[in-house]
């Protein structure tokens, strides 16, 4: 904040005065008869920094869209205004596709019409050029004359973008009788203070003030940050009350009115403003584009501290016109449409994490609390086969296990992380790991988990988006946070050397916080329904999503395995396979780190396996369990030849092998039973949003046959705390049947379970899908359910297709996103792709539609046996065997060397890149590879 | 209903004429030579001349208008007069005499801009951009005919790419270019086109006559693409066509390169290969070109919710029914000739023979 200037007005060309005007009549989007100019009678403002009183009886004209009129022509009597406010330098042009929202709305459902009332602010847009430089506390006093003049006293909804946020929030302060909720888009009310000013503003403020009144740059520049680009058509609409120098006079008197340090005259308004925003206790809504060179995610931060009842929708790849971006009006329709029912007053914040199912009347221990039960307790708790400071095999006590992180919690705590901040742990699994995460755990901190293979772009993105505090990594981890810029304090897993500390910006290390922490005393433990981790998706099905957990809900992911695997204290937990992994010292079992290079699972090896076995139980007498991903499976059965005697001897103590992560096949999961001869293989089907939903054995799998005419992947029966239901596709293929177990019927595949995720982090449009049509959402209304679930369950629709079987088995048929939409219906891709495998010389079918959703035609693209060497068009004969064995009319066979799949376990077919190279290709485009 | 179908000694409209006839009605045909279908009354005219057609329409309840001048080149002038002029002068002459129902036979290339159509249903007709004089002036003669729907009730059908046995357009070509050596694939021959069997777009046109006559209104003005919905590669058909007809199927490609679409590049190609016929038309035109070497499929949901109708021969079978249509031919040829090479044997041995013309 220092050194940037103040009182660049002083700089600026003298302002001028025009008279209000209305907009051509043939922009884009915008219907004529909504503009209104409206003579407003302005209050004088008290004299302030020196300055006189201001005079009486001035008169400013505005020009406004307002569906007041359409309305009222329409004999429909709104429930409220949506009083929109623009930022600069657009205009209410911004808004136009909220007012034509409103008004269709309108017609649909004429008793919830909402009112738009879409400003121009004074020398903005088509409003008065006034000839003097108005303040930021001039300008709310400006609206609220406005408001005053055209009566708006109530409900009202405050919609603001930009600057034009600030001040529609300061009405906001102003009228909490008539304040309904706010709407929020990119804005700021407080820049955190320890973060610079953003690069552009500083341009603008320090250089660009005068120059943005005389040239358009400034202009062009806000246009040209739409994703997509605008069409030229709307960038003139948006240019259209600017053309002159003297029109722009009220752009440059903008940016010089953004305080940038504490003498600027606007500087008492916008604190003014920031706490009073703390006193809102209206429902809020705040979407947001984090491609936005001005506001950022530390912006957003600070917003939602102030707003914690903010429902927020983080638009990932939009940016600054996030309204131009995405459809933000027809989100914020669906907004208020929610709040329509259910009385204005009650706020159920998704943006805290409040748990919507009914919550069990007993408490379930949280994750901490065996380490309290062993602190003690001298034996085993974790074994690290292969740490990454090199010193052989590193063994853990529980007794020091349970100190570290009483230690590391106190130490967090006095080196000021608390409650509510985030952690992002960049450490590889192991002891530093568990200990750090039960140390941010026991105290309130919520911990951001993302998987490295999400690769630089997604981890940064995952990363930025969740605002970390404290990032806590190796060195490898940090030097990547600083080249990539993540936000947070950096706390190194070792102490590093000075000057690398200080370049790495690092400002203690875990062995200080032990110290910090050793004598000092530990903060209350959080609540149950406290938030207590985020974890991030895969990213295999679009941007990485963050999951929020709470502590009661982690508990019943732990007691989730606990029953359906019989883990406990005394077993022995070889974890290759993070997320369960870590759950290894709540349920007391003994965790043994196999020597991996966990950030690829494909590295580990059969004797690494066994080595860890042998590790694993010594002097328990318990079975061990052996957890791995397809991708780990795959390799330790591909090196099984060197296993030792010794080494089949340790194999055959494995009681359990879970394979997890992803679908395996039958085949490799027999192989690797072969290896374990005592041990009972499982795969369970599970997401980030609910790690245990159903599971099968073996035995299971080759019981449950293929599946018949309408194949798929039996992934088992339900686990103990878990419901599955269906929800019926429709001849659209959307799933919009309600919850049912009728056998046989195809459709979106919804569970209930404890231990499913509490809400998705700053994805409030995402999280109402999954929860669209259960009983915990559309906005409270009641939602039938065939049957009961577990006390404290809420409901997650996975996105995933399939069916019950009679038996009560599940069948996974493919992606939600991936079904193909025939004229003749619904058609989804995993059974045909079987049936495609089943032909001689295929080794792989991905099955895609190609043309518009309700017309699309079936495509088999395939990998052979032996395998092509370029993308081409199937044989007659492959053809003609590959379309009887499918049994549905496909348009085309195609043949690649590889199908497209996921980068994490290079086992899900990448299906929505596959459709869209087989719609160029069979367009007649080029054929390239996939 | 006495229902009059012209330009009847065409392939198509001698099949209609004969559907037709079938669905129970009275048929007269109106076209310079006789149509050849048995229990159809022909009356022989010009389009171009006022009083053939007065003689043709008078007497008759609706019309099925198939007359055109289809060649791929030819004047300017000529098109005009058959396909604009011919179709004024018949939706005169019923309005005239109170005939009450048209169906109109167009075809989708009078909304066909050059761009690849993926799924999508009838586009309006648009004279300005059609490509080539056959589509221009189709175009403009299918806004003729819904023009008038007011009077008269009418409806315009588009069938796709229509083959079968007998066929002297596409198929003759495709087989004739093949047996030659000279049929390239354009590109990979990868585009999905859509086509119509023969009896399919015959069936397609007694719906539509059949729906007018409803008198519900729901098709009335409307334009319909017509297909068999199972579009395919332009390689598959090729392939398929040239297997019914027992000669080798196309493997030579015209080179493409590769960072260029297929489309594009096969035509700047075309243009240079020696592929001229007998009959001095260039066997392929730039339009022709474009048609099969980029994607051209519909959406039929509109066309079979309205019309109330789908294709009752398959691909598969209407494949079938082209091997049994040239291996009569091939019989009759192997009597004179003796042996040739290229003759198929295997499966298409087994196909129901005979039942291409119902």
């Amino acid at each position: 904040m220092t050194g940037a200037t103040t009182g660049h007005a002083d700089r600026l060309p003298p302002p001028t005065t025009a008279p209000a005007g209305l907009p051509p009549v043939d922009l884009p989007g915008l219907d004529a008869g909504w503009s209104r100019l409206v003579t407003v009678p302005e209050t004088p403002l008290l004299g302030a920094h020196g300055r006189a009183d201001e005079p009486h009886g001035v008169e400013r004209t505005w020009h406004v869209l307002d569906t007041g009129p359409a309305l009222a022509a329409r004999g429909v009597t709104p429930v409220g205004t949506l009083l929109c406010v623009h930022g600069n330098p657009t205009w209410s042009y911004l808004w136009r596709d909220l007012l034509a929202a409103t008004l269709a709305a309108a017609d649909d459902a004429p008793g919830d019409a909402w009112r738009v009332v879409a400003v121009d602010q004074l020398d903005m847009g088509f409003s008065e050029r006034t000839g003097t430089h108005r303040t930021l506390r001039r300008r709310v006093r400006d609206l609220a004359d406005l408001t005053d003049t055209l009566g708006l006293d109530g409900p009202v909804v405050t919609v603001g973008h930009d600057w034009g946020g600030v001040v529609s929030l300061g009405w906001a302060v102003d009228h909490p009788d008539a304040l309904a909720g706010v709407v929020l888009l990119n804005t700021a009310v407080h820049q955190p203070a320890d973060r610079p000013i953003p690069l552009p503003l500083r341009l603008a403020l320090g250089a660009l003030g005068p120059a943005t009144v005389v040239t358009p740059a400034f202009l062009r520049t806000t246009l040209a940050l739409a994703h997509p680009p605008l069409p030229d058509d709307v960038k003139d609409a948006y240019r259209a009350p600017y053309g002159t120098a003297e029109r722009r006079s009220g752009i440059g008197a903008f940016v010089a009115d953004i305080p940038a340090g504490p003498d600027h005259p606007s500087a008492g308004e916008l604190d003014r403003v920031a706490d009073g925003v703390r006193g809102l206790d209206v429902p809020a809504l705040v979407f947001w584009g984090p491609r936005d060179p001005v506001f950022g995610d530390p912006h957003l931060a600070d917003l939602l501290s102030r707003l914690p009842q903010a429902q927020v929708h983080r638009f990932e790849g939009a940016g600054h016109l996030v309204a131009e971006d995405v459809d933000t009006a027809g989100a914020v329709l669906t907004w208020l449409a929610d709040r329509q029912p259910a009385d204005a007053g009650s706020v159920r914040g998704t943006g805290t994490g409040t748990a919507n199912g009914t919550a069990p009347a007993s408490r379930r221990p949280p994750l901490w609390r065996r380490l309290d039960d062993l602190a003690d307790d001298g034996s085993t708790a974790l074994v690290e086969m292969a740490p990454s400071t090199g010193d052989g095999v590193r063994t853990v006590t529980w007794r020091l296990l349970a100190r570290r992180v009483r230690e590391l919690a106190a130490g967090l705590h006095a080196a000021g992380v608390r409650r509510g901040d985030r952690v992002s742990l960049l450490v590889p699994p192991g002891a530093d790991l568990t200990a750090t995460l039960y140390a941010c755990l026991r105290i309130g901190v919520v911990v951001v988990v993302a998987d490295a293979g999400l690769g630089a772009r997604g981890l940064t993105r995952a990363v930025r988006g969740a605002q970390p505090a404290v990032v806590v990594g190796e060195r490898r981890g940090l030097v990547a946070a600083r080249a990539l810029g993540w936000p947070g304090r950096r706390v190194s897993t070792t102490t590093l050397p000075r000057a690398t500390a200080a370049a790495l910006g690092v400002e203690l290390s875990l062995p200080d916080l032990v110290d910090l922490g050793a004598g000092a005393a530990l903060p209350p433990e959080p609540a149950p329904d406290d938030v207590a981790a985020i974890l991030f998706t895969s990213g295999s099905t679009g941007p990485a999503k963050g999951v929020a957990y709470t502590h009661e809900q982690l508990a019943a992911m732990r007691d989730a395995l606990a029953d359906q695997y019989g883990l406990g204290v005394g077993t022995g937990l070889v974890a290759g396979f993070a997320p369960f992994a870590l759950l290894g010292p709540a349920l007391g079992c003994r965790s043994v780190t196999p020597d991996m290079d966990v950030t690829a699972p494909r590295t580990l090896t059969a004797r690494a396996v066994a080595a860890a076995v042998a590790a694993a139980p010594a002097a328990l007498d318990g079975a061990t369990a052996v957890f791995l991903s397809p991708a780990a499976v795959a390799n330790v059965v591909a090196t099984s030849d060197d296993l030792t005697d010794d080494d089949h001897r340790a194999l055959a103590r494995v009681g359990l092998l879970l394979s997890a992560g992803a679908p395996v096949g039958e085949g490799l999961l027999a192989a690797i039973g072969d290896l374990l001869p005592a041990a009972v293989p499982h795969t369970p089907y599970g997401m980030t949003e609910g790690l245990l939903l159903t599971d099968v054995t073996l035995e299971e799998i080759r019981a449950a046959g293929d599946g018949g005419a309408a194949g798929g992947v039996c992934v088992g029966r339900p686990a103990p705390a878990a419901t599955v239901r269906i929800s019926a596709l429709d001849a659209d293929g959307r799933a919009t049947g309600p919850l049912a177990a009728t056998p046989g019927v195809t459709g979106e595949i919804v569970v209930a379970a404890p231990h499913v995720k509490d809400h998705y982090d700053r994805l409030w449009l995402t999280d109402r899908e999954s929860r669209r049509g259960t009983p915990d959402g559309d906005g409270g209304a009641r939602a039938d359910v065939d049957g009961d679930v577990a006390p404290g369950a809420r409901w997650h629709r996975t996105g995933d297709v399939g069916r019950l079987d009679a038996e009560g088995r599940v069948w996974v048929e493919g992606r939600l996103a991936h079904v193909v939409v025939t004229a003749d219906g619904p058609v989804t891709p995993v059974g045909p792709e079987q049936r495609a495998q089943s032909v001689p010389g295929v080794a792989r079918a991905g099955v895609v539609g190609v043309g518009p959703r309700g017309t699309q035609q079936l495509v088999v693209v395939v990998e052979t046996d032996p395998g092509a060497r370029r993308p081409s068009l199937a044989t007659p004969e492959l053809t003609a065997d590959v379309r009887a064995a499918v049994g549905r009319d496909a348009a085309a066979v195609l043949v690649v060397p590889d199908l497209p799949t996921d980068v994490r376990h290079n086992s899900k077919i990448d299906r929505a890149r596959l459709a869209r190279w087989a719609e160029g290709v069979l367009a007649g485009g080029r054929v390239g590879p996939p | 209903m006495r229902v009059l179908v012209t330009g009847a000694s065409g392939l198509l409209g001698r099949t209609t004429a004969a559907h037709v006839r079938d669905a129970g009605h009275d048929v007269r045909t109106f076209q310079r030579r006789p149509s050849g279908v048995d229990g159809v009354h022909d009356v022989l005219g010009s389009l171009t001349e006022r009083d053939d057609v007065d003689r043709a329409v008078r007497g008759v309840d609706a019309v099925v208008h198939l007359a055109a001048k289809v060649s791929l080149t030819g004047d300017p002038a000529d098109f005009r007069r058959v396909n604009v002029d011919g179709t004024r002068t018949l939706l005169d002459a019923a309005a005239r005499h109170g005939v009450t129902d048209v169906v109109h036979v167009s075809s989708p290339s009078v909304a066909h801009t050059g761009t690849a159509i993926v799924g999508r249903d009838a586009s309006p007709a648009d004279p300005q951009r059609a490509r080539g004089e056959y589509a221009r002036t189709k175009a403009e003669a299918e806004l003729l005919a819904l023009g008038a729907d007011g009077p008269l009730r009418v409806v315009a059908v588009r069938p796709h790419l229509v083959w079968g046995p007998g066929d002297e357009q596409l198929v003759a070509r495709i087989v004739e270019r093949a047996r030659a050596g000279r049929l390239p694939l354009l590109g990979h021959g990868a585009a999905l086109i859509d086509t119509t069997y023969l009896d399919n777009a015959a069936s397609a046109l007694v719906a539509a006559l059949h729906r007018l006559a409803d008198d519900d209104g729901a098709v009335r003005g409307q334009a319909y693409v017509v297909t068999n919905g199972e579009p395919r590669t332009v390689a598959e058909m090729l392939a398929g066509i040239c297997a019914a007809a027992g000669v080798p199927a196309p493997t030579r490609r015209v080179p493409a390169p590769v960072a260029r679409t297929a489309g594009g590049a096969v035509e700047a190609a075309w243009a240079r290969l020696p592929l001229r016929s007998a009959d001095g038309e260039p066997p392929m035109t730039r339009f022709l070109a474009e048609q099969l070497s980029t994607a051209h499929w519909f959406d039929q949901r509109r066309t079979r919710t309205d019309l109330r109708w789908r294709p009752e021969v398959s691909l598969d079978e209407g494949l079938r029914r082209l091997a049994a249509s040239y291996g009569a031919d091939r019989e009759q040829a192997d009597a004179s000739d003796g042996p040739r090479r290229g003759a198929r044997t295997g499966r298409d041995g087994d196909a129901p023979r005979g039942s291409a013309r119902r």
